[in-house]
């Protein structure tokens, strides 16, 4: 494997292992907040309790999730400088205000949150723990304004002196900030956080009441973590059917790997597995039109008419165009004489620079991402994401008519759908950026230009030193979760 | 000045107390700091070197240009020529 490959894979393997902590995080601060909120309106001391254990589990998720993002950032400078120094501009301003943003608030609101039980009001204490939360949902808000503008670089204009992205004013900021893949992606990714902390809450109340053990604690924790996962679970359906119109708008490939549709076209089905299809459902979900025309992926390859009735080119036409840009690029920097670079600038580069990166491709198929992965990491996220929700709603119902007690299989079912909440939220990134391949930035630098003078060992010899430092924190986190949970929620918190 | 004072020693003496009664969450801190340590002194001094560092400005421009115009195929357009 070339060092691309090895690249790739490190920076799949810390992201994965990052997006490990992040759902939980948020899932969970919500989950305390509102028990929070309960004790503080109700003045029920049961209520403060609840809250305090599951904030025990938060913190103990929080410290071996802290940082693991700041390895991705190693990775930009190391294995991606050429991307890194493409995108500073538009990808350092997200980033600083993440890392400024997310310091503060954590510093402040998350300290707060677990020493100052006795030092403030309860309302303050209840406002430090929602904004904890709240800090954390923005924080992932920059990440994925930074995440968005790789799927559809809008707000920038590529600058041929600097060679990089750069955002021209504070209009073409607000461009970025509110791209509509950054928002849709940012909904979609909190919202399935919700769904994560609401199937732990249930899953780990449902152990309590199969071990018979915190009862009545159990019950209640499961009442609000069904509820916070259920609508987490709708959010993240309204979300994924805007992340669908997105992506056929602006990343028509990824959706065609998605679905395996080789051919599209007018009133295009839905594939749920191979040979069982809904019709017309995929023109519905991609278009909200029922006879909506969806691109396939030799539509996209030969260019087609989108929906709106432009032209878009074929692929190889967007290589010609893209390799006259990269010549107007080099003339533009090689030459001393100001109207030649003018004239490469203008004539050459400038119109054909949103498909600079497909100069880059050696035949039109390179575009083609590996369909199988994105094809059955979709159905799986769907699937699961199906099942876990059906629980979340099975959990409900017991509690309203007082089965939990009989319905065993039901108990265990949360428990088993803890680990596979983890494997969906996985499924929807493998979705999200094997579906964007060969792209870093889709349209503009694939992956091999992206890339670092690196040899392929140097990745190598890190991936495993990586591989081997986070499977050895994973251990320890799992070992002082399951710790946690099996002594219970009795123990006092940070009584200070 | 004196209510930011006074919001410093809340802090202080928030971290302080708080810090003083853990408990179970000293294993949580010494978790962080351990890897912390890592991160910041193995990882990044022996592993994680950033690919340009010293260069200036011009220079990762250059060479990022270099890097964007001869990694691809030149078309049969030949601007320098023309």
């Amino acid at each position: 494997m070339d060092v691309v490959i090895w690249s790739r894979i490190q920076f799949a393997m810390t992201a994965a292992y990052h997006w490990l902590f992040v759902p939980l995080t948020l899932g969970l601060a919500l989950v305390m907040a509102v028990m929070e909120t309960l004790y503080v309106v109700k003045k029920d001391e049961f209520w403060k309790k609840a809250a305090q254990f599951w904030m025990k589990l938060f913190a103990i998720n929080f410290a071996v999730g802290i940082a693991t993002g700041i390895i991705l950032e190693f990775e930009f400078g190391t294995n991606w400088s050429n991307y890194s120094w493409f995108v500073g501009d538009m990808f350092g301003a997200p980033l600083a205000i993440e890392g400024i943003l997310a310091f503060f608030m954590e510093a402040t609101f998350f300290a707060v949150m677990f020493f100052g039980w006795k030092k403030v009001s309860p309302r303050f204490h209840l406002a430090s723990t929602w904004l904890t939360g709240i800090g954390a949902t923005i924080s992932a808000y920059w990440i994925l304004v930074a995440n968005g503008w790789m799927q559809n670089p809008v707000g920038t204009t590529f600058n041929p002196d600097t060679v990089r992205s750069e955002m021209a004013s504070a209009a073409a900021f607000w461009e970025v900030v509110t791209n509509p893949v950054a928002v849709s992606k940012f909904c979609h990714s909190v919202t399935s956080g919700w769904v994560t902390g609401g199937i732990f809450v249930v899953g780990v109340s449902a152990w309590y009441l199969l071990k018979n053990r915190h009862l009545e604690f159990a019950r209640k924790s499961m009442l609000v973590g069904a509820i916070v996962g259920l609508v987490g679970s709708g959010a993240v359906m309204l979300s994924g059917d805007s992340s669908g119109v997105h992506a056929a708008e602006f990343q028509p490939m990824k959706l065609a790997a998605a679905e395996g549709l080789m051919d599209g076209g007018n009133g295009a089905a839905f594939t749920i597995v191979p040979g069982i299809q809904v019709p017309h459902m995929l023109s519905l979900l991609a278009t909200h039109d029922w006879n909506g025309f969806v691109p396939g992926i030799n539509d996209i390859l030969k260019g087609y008419t989108d929906k709106d009735g432009n032209w878009v080119p074929s692929v190889a036409e967007k290589m010609k165009r893209g390799r006259t840009a990269l010549d107007a690029l080099e003339v533009y920097r090689k030459t001393d004489d100001p109207m030649v670079k003018e004239l490469a600038r203008t004539t050459y580069l400038e119109p054909n620079v949103q498909y600079m990166g497909y100069g880059h491709l050696e035949k039109p198929e390179d575009v083609v991402p590996p369909v199988a992965v994105v094809f059955w990491a979709f159905r799986f996220m769907i699937g699961l994401g199906m099942l876990i929700a059906l629980v979340l709603l099975l959990a409900l119902i017991a509690i309203w008519k007082d089965k939990l007690g009989s319905w065993k299989w039901l108990l265990w079912a949360a428990i088993v759908c803890i680990p596979l909440a983890y494997l969906t939220g996985q499924c929807g990134w493998i979705v999200a950026e094997v579906g964007r391949q060969p792209w870093t930035i889709q349209g503009l630098l694939p992956v091999n230009v992206a890339i670092s003078s690196l040899s392929a060992g140097a990745v190598k010899t890190t991936f495993f030193v990586f591989l081997a430092v986070f499977a050895l924190f994973l251990v320890i986190e799992i070992r002082i979760l399951l710790r946690a949970i099996r002594k219970g929620p009795e123990v006092e918190l940070f009584e200070a | 000045m004196a209510s930011i004072g006074r919001i410093f020693t809340f802090f202080r003496t928030l971290y302080r107390d708080g810090f003083r009664n853990m408990t179970w969450g000293w294993p949580l801190v010494g978790l962080i700091l351990l890897k912390l340590f890592i991160l910041f002194a193995i990882l990044r001094v022996f592993f994680f070197k950033p690919a340009m560092r010293g260069l200036t400005p011009e220079e990762k421009s250059e060479r990022v240009g270099a890097a964007l115009t001869t990694k691809h195929k030149p078309d049969t357009l030949n601007l320098l020529t023309e």
